[in-house]
This record gives structure tokens, sequence and C-alpha cells, in this order.
């Protein structure tokens, strides 16, 4: 299933215009605070009816202000996940869960039944909070929550705005691979809003920049994340390329062998079979280029890779490296880049200071 | 009735008349305007619509005219040759003047501005947020309404009630302005008090109705604040 999205609605003070197609995969709606990626999603919802556009999904027209068809948030058969949760406070979390189900099961066409009560209180570890009321939950809590809740009314796309916004970082892992199971075992299409470009690389498979209520650009995410174009978009300090990597072996010593296209890399201990598929994202500042294979350095994790792009800013430059088919971007100074007279077509050595990797079987599609 | 209650233990048969009579009427006037109070709070609440202001001074102006003139309007309205009562009574034939169907009547509109606030403000303290959830979640408006809207204001709807109920029996000037003061047909607690120290040595029967009078309003206080008590708490979930 695809979304597909073109919308322009007036505010006061602020033009949103948004014309982008999110895939089968999670799509993340990336951009600033008031970049209009929430009312983009609330239209899609239903919540916010904009003066012009036309939604579909799949062969539903959710919305064509042309044709006049503009069907209620209740008959769009989509799960939202709220910001702030928005469990009901005078149901228990049983309730709660149980409450988009039922309409699922009036309203909406429930082939096979829907999802499985107990499969999704698995998935996201809602056991032990099922007779509990939601003040009594914890942020992340609600949070799981109201994820389970959205996915038993046996929704047709999923959206999700910032649902971790008001979460520590220790939540936030821990919820994570929630996402990334959600992504990865079901068939929903996920809509997701973030301006946290960190959780946005770990969990897109498509990306749409949205930059003051216009589409900057919409793509797959490891071609928009390895665009040196794109990077002070993005924010060129949180720039960064991800790759695949495949779990080659364990080491005794303590260390995950990985390969990848420009060559082995070694992570700390990674608690997954060797074959295992992972995503991992490597921040352009993380990244020290060499002409010569270098020797004699602590470092572990050498990519020998080519030079695709190179573009000069005041002080920086980007150097976006081609391994095989994937990309790497690198970010140095300019006066280095001068020193070491860096042209397209040159093989590089990329010396990776850091590596963040998703622990789960993603970045597979 | 329990078997340990019996009122002719209690009350001589005219006090416990007009006692009952004011019961009755009370509960009556509160149950049937409660519908018609969800709704306008909800209207004054969540609407926007021509004449809102209008319809908001309608509803509370009983509050403020003199309950004389409240009564000598329903009498003009629903008396027998009045512009609505005589089509009640040629097409249903119920006939309001001077029946205790007319005290329920000026019971319902003198306690209705009150009723009509608490719910309100019920209205005005839900999430709009919450609903809009329960929209995303397949529920039409009308299921919205049912399963969120309703048992979130529930604690509003009974301080709503409750204060309606005490209102209908204190309600004095209306209702014996509409439906005059007839022994066992329309004379309600208040209207039964007035007559008593209207009669020379009255004064002690008139008495024993003001304590019962107070007796029926403290047991209602403190039955409402029992109950908005047990729902808020079951629907905070504390």
């Amino acid at each position: 299933m695809s979304l597909s999205v073109a919308l322009s609605h007036q505010f006061p003070g602020f033009t949103l215009e948004v014309n982008f197609t999110a895939p089968p995969g999670l799509t993340a709606l990336f951009g600033k605070s008031g970049s209009g990626k929430t009312s983009v999603i609330n239209a899609v919802a239903g919540l916010l009816h904009p003066d012009q556009g036309r939604i579909t999904a799949d062969n539903t027209t959710l919305l064509d202000t042309r044709a006049a068809i503009n069907l209620p948030p209740h008959r769009r058969r989509l799960g939202y996940v709220f910001q702030d949760a928005r469990l009901f406070p005078h149901l228990t979390v049983r309730q709660n869960l149980a409450y988009g189900r039922w309409f699922a099961g009036k309203t909406r066409n429930l082939k096979n039944g829907g999802p499985n009560f107990d499969d999704i209180i698995d998935l996201l570890g809602l056991n032990a909070l099922l007779n509990r009321r939601p003040t009594a939950l914890s942020g992340g809590e609600k949070s799981r929550v109201a994820i389970g809740r959205a996915l038993l009314s046996n929704p047709a796309l999923l959206l999700m705005d910032e649902p971790f916004a008001a979460l520590d970082e220790t939540r936030k892992a821990e919820l994570l691979p929630y996402i990334e199971a959600l992504r990865d075992q079901t068939q929903i299409p996920i809509l997701y809003v973030s301006h946290a470009l960190a959780e946005v690389a770990r969990l897109a498979t498509t990306i749409v920049v949205l930059d003051q209520g216009r589409t900057l650009r919409a793509g797959p995410a490891t071609d928009l994340l390895a665009d040196p174009d794109l990077a002070p978009s993005l924010g060129i300090r949180d720039a960064g390329a991800v790759l695949t990597a495949t779990i080659t072996a364990q080491n005794p010593d303590g260390l995950t062998q990985l390969h990848t296209h420009g060559g082995p890399i070694w992570l700390p201990k990674i608690a997954a079979a060797p074959g295992t598929k992972l995503r991992i994202r490597i921040a352009a500042q993380d990244v020290i280029l060499s002409r010569q294979r270098p020797e004699g350095l602590s470092a572990l994790n050498i990519l020998q890779a080519t030079i695709t792009e190179i573009r000069l800013s005041d002080n920086g430059a980007l150097i976006q490296l081609g391994l095989g088919p994937e990309h790497l971007l690198a970010r140095i100074t300019r006066r280095s880049a001068e020193a070491l007279a860096l042209s397209p077509g040159q093989t590089v050595f990329a010396i990776v200071k850091s590596v963040a990797a998703a622990q789960t079987d993603v970045g597979t599609r | 009735m329990p078997d340990w209650f019996t009122p002719a233990d209690w009350f001589t048969p005219d006090e416990w008349r007009a006692v009952a009579l004011s019961l009755r009427v009370s509960v009556w006037a509160t149950l049937l305007s409660l519908p018609l109070g969800i709704y306008t709070a909800h209207l004054l609440a969540r609407r926007d619509f021509w004449g809102k202001h209008i319809l908001n001074g309608l509803v509370h102006l009983p509050l403020i005219l003199p309950p004389v003139v409240t009564g000598y309007l329903l009498l003009l309205a629903f008396g027998r040759k009045g512009f609505i009562g005589q089509y009640l009574d040629q097409w249903f034939g119920l006939v309001l003047a001077f029946k205790w169907t007319g005290a329920v009547l000026a019971a319902a509109v003198m306690a209705f501005p009150l009723m009509v606030r608490a719910i309100r403000l019920a209205f005005e303290a839900v999430d709009p947020k919450l609903e809009q959830a329960a929209g995303t979640l397949g529920a039409s408006p009308l299921w919205i309404f049912l399963t969120v809207t309703l048992p979130l204001i529930l604690p509003g709807i009974i301080a709503g009630a409750v204060l309606a109920f005490a209102k209908a029996m204190g309600e004095f000037g209306a209702t014996i302005t509409f439906v005059s003061n007839i022994p066992g047909q329309t004379q309600t607690l208040p209207s039964a008090i007035y007559t008593f120290l209207q009669v020379p040595g009255g004064d002690s029967q008139a008495f024993r109705l003001v304590l019962i009078s107070i007796a029926v309003a403290m047991l209602a206080l403190i039955l409402s604040e029992f109950l908005s008590r047990a729902v808020a708490r079951r629907i905070k979930g504390t």
C-alpha cells in the first residue's frame, strides 16, 4: 500500500504546500518545529481540512477537495499515535486497547479477525499494565499503550506524531526497537513525524523533508541521508549516511565483525547471529579521510571508498564517498580538502571513529 | 418504601401530601429536563451558531427574573387559553395550569439555568483531543459522545441534576403563580409552609415543615457530594 498526499492550506501567516508519495515501509516527515509536519499528518487523519488537496491511500480517496470528497476521521481506517498519547482516562489499559478494536469490528472490515490482541500485547510488552489506569502509567508506558491501541484498530495506515518526544533517551532507546519491529513485521505503512535526525536515520525507509511548509525533498532514506546538498537542511552537525552491514562473525575478543561494501568493520559486541543484517549510521563528522591506507593507527574501522562528490562551503567540505552501491558522507575542513587535493574519482580511505548500529534486522527492504 | 418507614408515623397526612408532592415534582422536573439540559450545555460549550448569545440569555433568564414574572409568563404560554397550552389541550388533552404537571414545568424552568451551567462547565473541561483520538480509532461522532464525552462529563451531569433537584424542591414563586396552591394537587412544601404561616397558630406546623425542608436539602447535598466524588474517582482512575 502506498499513500499519496498533495495539499495546500493557508494558515494565518503560514502557507502549507506539500506533495509526496509514501511507499510501504516507514516514511519520516522530517523538519524543524513549525515546518508543518503535524499539519500534514492531521490532514491525512482528517483532523485538518485543507483548502485544497487530494490524499489517496491505494484505491481509497480520503480527501479530494475538487470532487468534494472528505472522509471523516472514523472512516479513514488509520491509526494515529499522538505526541501526547491521548489515552482515555476513564478506561483501563485493557479497555483503551479494546476501544479501537471494537470499532474495527463494527465498521472496519476485519480480515482474519484483524491483528491478534495477544500478539500486540507481547510485541509492546503490555501484559503487566492491562488492569491499570492511564494516570498510573509512566510516559513510556503511555506511548506503548497508545501504539497498541492504534494498531488494534486494524489500521491500513499508521500515523505517528513524535511519539517519543516526551521521553528521555533511555526510554526512547527501549521503544525504538518496537517501531522497528512494527516496520519490519507488519505490512502497515507508517507515516512518522520527527525532528530528530538520528531517529529518522535509524527508522526511515523513505524521508520527506519539509521546510517552512513546503516539501524540500522526498525519496529513499539512504539516498537523502548521503546527499551532500541536503546535509545543510538536515543539520550539518547531525549529517551522516546509513549503510547496511551483515554480521560475519563474533570474535573471541568481544568484538562483532561485520561486512560492508567498503570492507570489514568491527563493533562492540552485538548479540545477533551471523548473517543478520544491520543498519549502521556513520556521522559525517566522525569520518577522517586518508589518501593512503593508514598504517600504525589504533582505529579499527577503515573503509576503502571512491569520492563521488565534493561540496565546498565557506570553511568546510562535505565529501560523498561511494562504497559499491552505497554512499558515505565525510565532513572535513576546506583546508584539509585542498591540502589532500581531493577530487571526484579518487580512491580514499575513510577512518571511522564511531558507528551507531540498530540492533535489529533492519534496513532490509 | 422500606418497612420501618411509614409516613403516618412521621407526618400528618397534610404534611406528607406536601412532602410527597414536592419530591414527585422535583424528581420529574429533574429527569425530564436532563436530556434538554445536556443538549443545551453541549450547544453552549461546543458549538458556534447565530443567536448563541440569545439562547444563553434565554436559558439564564429565570435565574434573574422575579419568579412571579416567570410564573406569569408560563401561565400566558401554557395556560388553558395560552398560545401553547391551548394546543397541548386540544391535541394531547394535556392541561398544565393548576395541575401538578404544571408544577413540574415551573420547577424545571426555574432549575434549568443551574443544571445547564454545571453541565456546561463539565463539557468545557473535556479535552477535545480525546474526542479526536476516538474518531481516529473508528468511532463516529455519536459513539464518541456516548463512549468518551458522556462518561467524562458524568460528574458534571450529576452535579447539575442535584442542583436542579434542590432548586425544584425550593421553588415557590413561579409555582404558586402558575399552578396556585391547591392541597394535594399543587401544594408543594414551600407553598404549604406559606399557607401555614398565613393561618393564626400555624407557626408550629410551619416549623415542622421547615425542619423537613432542611433535612431533605442536606440529604440531597450529601448524596450529591458522595456521588460526584465516587464518579470522579472512577473517571480519574485514582
